[in-house]
Parts: C-alpha cells; sequence; structure tokens
C-alpha cells in the first residue's frame, strides 16, 4: 500500500469511527463487563467482602448456566458514599457496560445518581432506601426489598413470632442506625406501626445512633433505661457487635432483640465475635433459599472458592448479589449488545424463575424495583442462622423470649 | 493519648497529626501479641511501650528534627505523610479487616449499688492514671525531665548551657509516642481495631488538647475528663446522635473564651 492510499484508508477509518453509533462498538463486545461497587473496607467492610464472594463466583457459574462471559471490574467504596459516585465514575470510564452493587442505601444512591447521568444500566444488589427507585430513573434497576417492603413485611414476621411463641411483650425500645438505610427504616415503621394494631407491643423510646460509632455506652444506657420488654433493632454489623456487649456490660436482658429488617446479626463477624452471645438474636429479612435448585449450584462454587466457609452466613449477600449479576448476564444474553439502552430495555424485559432468594420470579416494574421478594424470620441457633419462620420453610423453632445468656 | 500529643507540643513544639495512627499501630501490636501468644493487654503494654519509645526516639532523631525549625505548613505535611504511610502499611500487612481481643473480663462490671463500671474501662483509666503519675514524675524529680522542661521553656537557653537539644527533642518524643502505646494497648478492649481508625482519634485528641490547653499536661488530662463528661451527659439528656456536637461544641466556647485552653499558658 502507497502512503497516499494508506492515508485515504486511514482517514476513512477515522471517519468511519466518528459517525458510528457507539452501540455499533458496544455491540461487537462479546464479553459483558460488569462493574462490581462493594463496601469491601471501612465499617461495611465485613458485609462487603461477604457479598464480594457473591459477584465473585458469578462469572463461573453463569458461564456454564447462560453460556456468557463476564468480566468483572471490582472497586472498594471503602463504606464512603463520595468514594461510591467517583469509583463509579472511573469503572464507567474504563469501559465498565453495568453496574453492580453496592450493598448500603447512601452509596447505592450516588451510584445510581451518576449511573442515569452517564446512561448506564445499573442494578442494586442490596440497598433498601425506597428513593433509590422513585426518582424515575431508566438506568437502575433493584432486585432487593424497598425498606417499606422489609418493614411491612418484618413486622408481620415479628406478629407471627409472638403468636408462635405464645409471648405478648408490651414495649419495645427502638434504636436505628442515623444513616440513609436506617432513616428509610425508621421512617417505615413510623408509617406502619399505628396501622399495625394486632401487634401487642408500644415502642417507649426511639434512640438514633452514628453506625460508625466506636462506643454506643451512652446509647445502650439510655435504652436500658426505657425499661422495654425486648428491644428493636435497625443496625449493620460493627454497631450490632458493639451493642450486643454492651447489654452484656449493663446487664440488659429484655426478652429479646428483633430486628425488622437489617444487616448485621445474622452475618459470620457477629457469630465469629459474640461466639455464645450471638444466640437467639432474630433478624427478619430477605434470605435465600436453601432448598433452590441455584442455591446447590451457587453453594457448590461457593464452597469450592471457599472451602473453609459455610453460604448460611454469607446467603443474603451471595444471593442478591449473584442475582444482580445474573440479571445483567440474562439481559446481555437476550439483547446481544452492551449497548446502554438496548441493555437496559432488555433488564427491564427480565424474567427470571429460577433464583436463589426467597419469593416470586425476578421482573421489573415501571419503576426498576423487583416485587414480591420474601422475608423470613431467621434466628440464631446453635451458633448459626437458621429459619424459624415462616412455618414451612423453618428449619428450627423459633425461642422467645431468649434465655439468659449465661444460663444458656 | 491526648497526654502524649501535649508533651511533644509542649516540648518539641510539633503538632503530631499521626498521633492517631500510631495508637492504632500500638492496638494492632497488643492484638497480635494477644493472638500469638495470649499475652493480655495490659501485660503488653511494657514490651509495646518499649518499642514504641524506641520507635518514637528514632522517627524523631531521624525524621522530625530536621524539620523542627522549618515553617509549620512543612511540620503539618511531614506528619501527615508519615500517618498516610502508616495507614497503608497497616492495610498492606493486616488488610481491612477489624480485630479484636478478647478477655475474660472484657464483659464484666463492678457494681456499687444501682451503679455499673465496666471493668475493662476502669482497667484502661487505671493504666491512663499511672502512666500519667510517671510522666508527672519523670518531668518533676529526674535531671532528664527537667533538662526536657527547660527546652521547652527556653530553647535558646537550654543550647547555651549545653543542654543537647536534639537528644532531649528525640527523648520527648518517644516518651510521647510511650503514651501512645499506653493508650493503644487500653482501647484493644474497647473498640476493633481497623488500620482507617487513627484520624478520628487524632481529632478527638486534639480537641482534648485544646480543650485543656495545648503543652499542658493536667490540662491533657482535664480535657480529657471534660470532653468524655460533657459527651456522655449530652447523649444521655439530649439525644445520643448529638453527643459529638456538643464536645465540639465546648471546643469552640473555649477557644473564644480562654484561647490558651483552660490549663494552657498565655503565649
Amino acid at each position: 500500500m502507497k502512503r497516499r492510499q494508506f492515508n485515504k484508508a486511514l482517514a476513512a477509518a477515522g471517519a468511519a469511527a466518528a459517525v458510528s453509533p457507539f452501540g455499533i462498538l458496544h455491540a461487537q463486545a462479546q464479553k459483558l463487563r460488569v462493574g462490581v461497587l462493594l463496601p469491601r473496607s471501612g465499617y461495611l467492610g465485613f458485609i462487603g467482602q461477604s457479598c464480594q464472594k457473591g459477584a465473585d463466583l458469578a462469572p463461573e457459574v453463569i458461564k456454564g448456566m447462560l453460556g456468557v462471559d463476564i468480566e468483572l471490574m471490582n472497586a472498594d467504596t471503602e463504606s464512603s458514599v463520595d468514594t461510591a459516585r467517583t469509583r463509579a465514575e472511573r469503572l464507567i470510564q474504563e469501559g465498565a457496560h453495568v453496574l453492580v452493587g453496592a450493598f448500603d442505601s447512601g452509596q447505592s444512591a450516588a451510584i445510581a445518581q451518576v449511573a442515569e447521568q452517564r446512561g448506564v444500566p445499573y442494578i442494586v444488589n442490596v440497598a433498601a432506601a425506597p428513593q433509590i427507585t422513585e426518582q424515575g430513573y431508566k438506568f437502575v434497576f433493584r432486585n432487593f426489598q424497598t425498606a417499606v417492603d422489609i418493614v411491612r413485611n418484618g413486622l408481620a414476621l415479628i406478629g407471627e413470632l409472638f403468636q408462635a411463641t405464645n409471648s405478648v411483650p408490651r414495649s419495645a425500645v427502638f434504636m436505628h442506625v442515623n444513616d440513609t438505610f436506617g432513616q428509610a427504616m425508621a421512617k417505615g415503621i413510623g408509617a406502619f406501626m399505628p396501622r399495625l394494631t394486632q401487634l401487642p407491643f408500644k415502642i417507649v423510646d426511639t434512640i438514633t445512633y452514628d453506625p460508625a460509632a466506636k462506643d454506643l455506652t451512652v446509647e445502650l444506657s439510655k435504652a436500658k433505661s426505657a425499661n422495654a420488654d425486648f428491644l428493636l433493632l435497625v443496625c449493620r454489623l460493627n454497631d450490632a457487635i458493639l451493642l450486643r456487649r454492651e447489654m452484656v456490660k449493663q446487664r440488659w436482658n429484655p426478652m429479646g432483640i428483633v430486628s425488622p429488617g437489617s444487616p448485621g446479626m445474622y452475618e459470620e463477624q457477629y457469630f465469629k465475635t459474640l461466639g455464645k452471645l450471638s444466640e437467639y438474636s432474630i433478624s427478619n429479612v430477605p434470605w435465600y433459599n436453601p432448598n433452590a435448585p441455584l442455591t446447590r449450584t451457587v453453594e457448590k462454587a461457593f464452597l469450592k472458592r471457599n472451602p473453609k466457609e459455610k453460604l448460611v452466613f454469607h446467603g443474603l449477600n451471595v444471593g442478591f448479589t449473584f442475582e444482580a449479576i445474573l440479571v445483567a448476564a440474562d439481559a446481555f444474553k437476550r439483547a446481544k449488545s452492551t449497548e446502554p439502552k438496548t441493555l437496559a430495555d432488555a433488564i427491564r424485559q427480565t424474567n427470571i424463575t429460577s433464583k436463589m432468594t426467597l419469593g416470586g420470579p425476578i421482573k421489573f416494574n415501571e419503576k426498576g424495583q423487583v416485587e414480591g421478594i420474601g422475608s423470613a424470620c431467621v434466628q440464631n441457633l446453635d451458633l448459626i442462622p437458621k429459619v424459624v419462620l415462616p412455618a414451612n420453610a423453618a428449619e428450627a423453632k423459633p425461642v422467645f423470649p431468649a434465655p439468659y445468656y449465661k444460663k444458656a | 493519648m491526648a497526654l502524649g500529643l501535649s508533651v511533644i507540643f509542649g516540648v518539641v513544639r510539633v503538632v503530631n497529626f499521626a498521633h492517631g495512627e500510631m495508637m492504632t499501630i500500638a492496638m494492632y501490636a497488643a492484638s497480635v501479641l494477644f493472638a500469638a501468644l495470649g499475652l493480655d493487654p495490659f501485660a503488653a503494654m511494657l514490651p509495646i511501650a518499649a518499642a514504641f519509645f524506641v520507635f518514637g526516639y528514632v522517627l524523631q532523631a531521624g525524621l522530625i528534627n530536621p524539620f523542627i525549625t522549618r515553617p509549620e505548613h512543612s511540620q503539618f505535611m511531614l506528619l501527615v505523610a508519615v500517618a498516610i504511610i502508616m495507614v497503608n502499611a497497616m492495610l498492606m500487612i493486616f488488610g481491612p479487616d477489624a480485630r479484636n481481643v478478647q478477655v475474660d473480663y472484657q464483659l464484666e462490671s463492678f457494681q456499687i449499688g444501682s451503679l455499673l463500671i465496666d471493668k475493662a474501662r476502669l482497667y484502661a483509666a487505671a493504666a491512663a492514671v499511672v502512666a500519667a503519675a510517671a510522666l508527672f514524675g519523670f518531668f518533676r524529680f529526674t535531671l532528664t525531665g527537667k533538662a526536657i522542661r527547660a527546652c521547652a521553656d527556653n530553647y535558646l537557653g537550654a543550647k547555651v548551657v549545653g543542654l543537647d537539644v536534639k537528644r532531649l527533642y528525640a527523648l520527648t518524643f518517644g516518651l510521647g509516642a510511650v503514651c501512645v502505646a499506653v493508650a493503644g494497648c487500653a482501647m484493644v478492649l474497647l473498640v476493633e481495631v481497623t488500620p482507617s481508625l487513627g484520624p478520628a482519634y487524632t481529632l478527638l485528641a486534639f480537641v482534648i488538647v485544646i480543650v485543656g490547653g495545648l503543652g499542658s499536661m493536667g490540662g491533657a488530662l482535664l480535657g480529657g475528663v471534660l470532653i468524655g463528661v460533657s459527651e456522655a451527659l449530652a447523649g444521655l439528656f439530649i439525644a445520643p446522635s448529638a453527643k459529638s456536637m456538643f464536645s465540639f461544641g465546648l471546643l469552640i466556647l473555649v477557644l473564644l473564651l480562654r484561647p490558651q485552653g483552660l490549663l494552657g499558658k498565655r503565649s
């Protein structure tokens, strides 16, 4: 080729690249590049790492299921909203076709803004603040309950718990973290409690606290002074550990600790750190179905990668993170393109019936929210989280009131 | 911990912005000794304090001394850089996971009437009082302590009378590091340690020494008690999540009404 011919060819190629829609280039991608944003360090580090296990096993399992090649692009949000935002920007710049994450509502809301501005699909794995899917976003999807659903299901399960154990606590002290998730949950409880007249208890005091706090002595002593029958707790992991320890130090032994739907008390670190003190804590949360065929597949891959660990401690985090990537891969397979709008449209058409988590199929409504995700009442018994309600899925009978820890 | 910051500033006139990070290293040291040898953090105080004395001495003599006469912003940048290096080194060595130490008495408390006193906190407070008393005694009754005080009072005068100021500064930084080591060993019983723990405690130490009076050892103790009590009372009677607001409110009040701190000397 002569120099003049070469120059012409180069100019023609440049012009073609300049005028070609980005979609054509995207459509040629053979791999789906998934940007995974999780708080792998900072105060949410343990839970972020737990979610990461679900992301890590996803490419292999999904390749076997759908034949789709996935490349993970991992980013640590450091449990910070600002870092989550900048990491999301960077992942998009580096060529992520879809974003997944970020466990925390505040961080997920920040990523959702970035994804919407840049027109890149974002699938929330775990985050409950309702506003994430209430902003009219076109590129944001969530396969997790909103705080409203969590509270509704969680309070209903509390009613079932009291019926199943023939207990009638009259009062509760409500403690909750003051982050985006905690505030959303508090709003939900404030809205639902007056309507649920069948619940026998009243909330006698509400105490908010910083989820990153290193000391909750004052908060706990205030809760104790309310002299309530049980502790209604919306927590994270580290603060849940701090509070449980502080309860022992301050010799406060209420009927139990019940979460209407928050992480923390079913996490592996809660058991590892507290040992016997972790027993009898109750969490009413979206949970995974241990009997689902997909759970068995995922569990096999999980144990291959983490031979010393048990899926039961990571089931929720692994399940919802895996499913978020599954949604992206399924849409990519149908769309045969990574063009953002085409991919987002395909995600909107998702209908996954074979899933790992409890509830109906993964189908997004017009807001990008999956409805009908189920919750379970999970109690720490024999140092593992066990489903105790609903009765048809129960692995053990609920224990309430909890025995005094020294006699347990 | 605040005592160490105050001692270092009072003598060397350098604000140690890596103070919280140094305490975090001490906490990791205590957790490692506990995991490896089953050594109670209070028993680990002596070896860790000795190691920290050497570390502080070398840090001052090798790195900080050349910056003593430089502008304050240079000192600030140096120590912030040291802090960042420490955090990243801890991340590389220990990872982001939290570590803790679990001893039998950690969850126990003494009961006096209706009052419950947390054993670990009581022991930590006792360790702090003993460390402070030893430091007071050292500065008041030993020749080296008096020489350090002379350096703090009059840098030029100390040099004129032939005191080895650089060595005394390094010694002081070593003593400040010992205070940090004692604080770290006590804190590891109360708080889980992560590499990112430092800045919050550096800030807290600053608030305490500014309230008490920069450079005043008694002020650091008084500041610590005042901040602790104000936070606890605000948390109990107003709102727990607003407790930090009160310690910073107290700081602003002190800065407005008595800028040199409660026990600080007017410059």
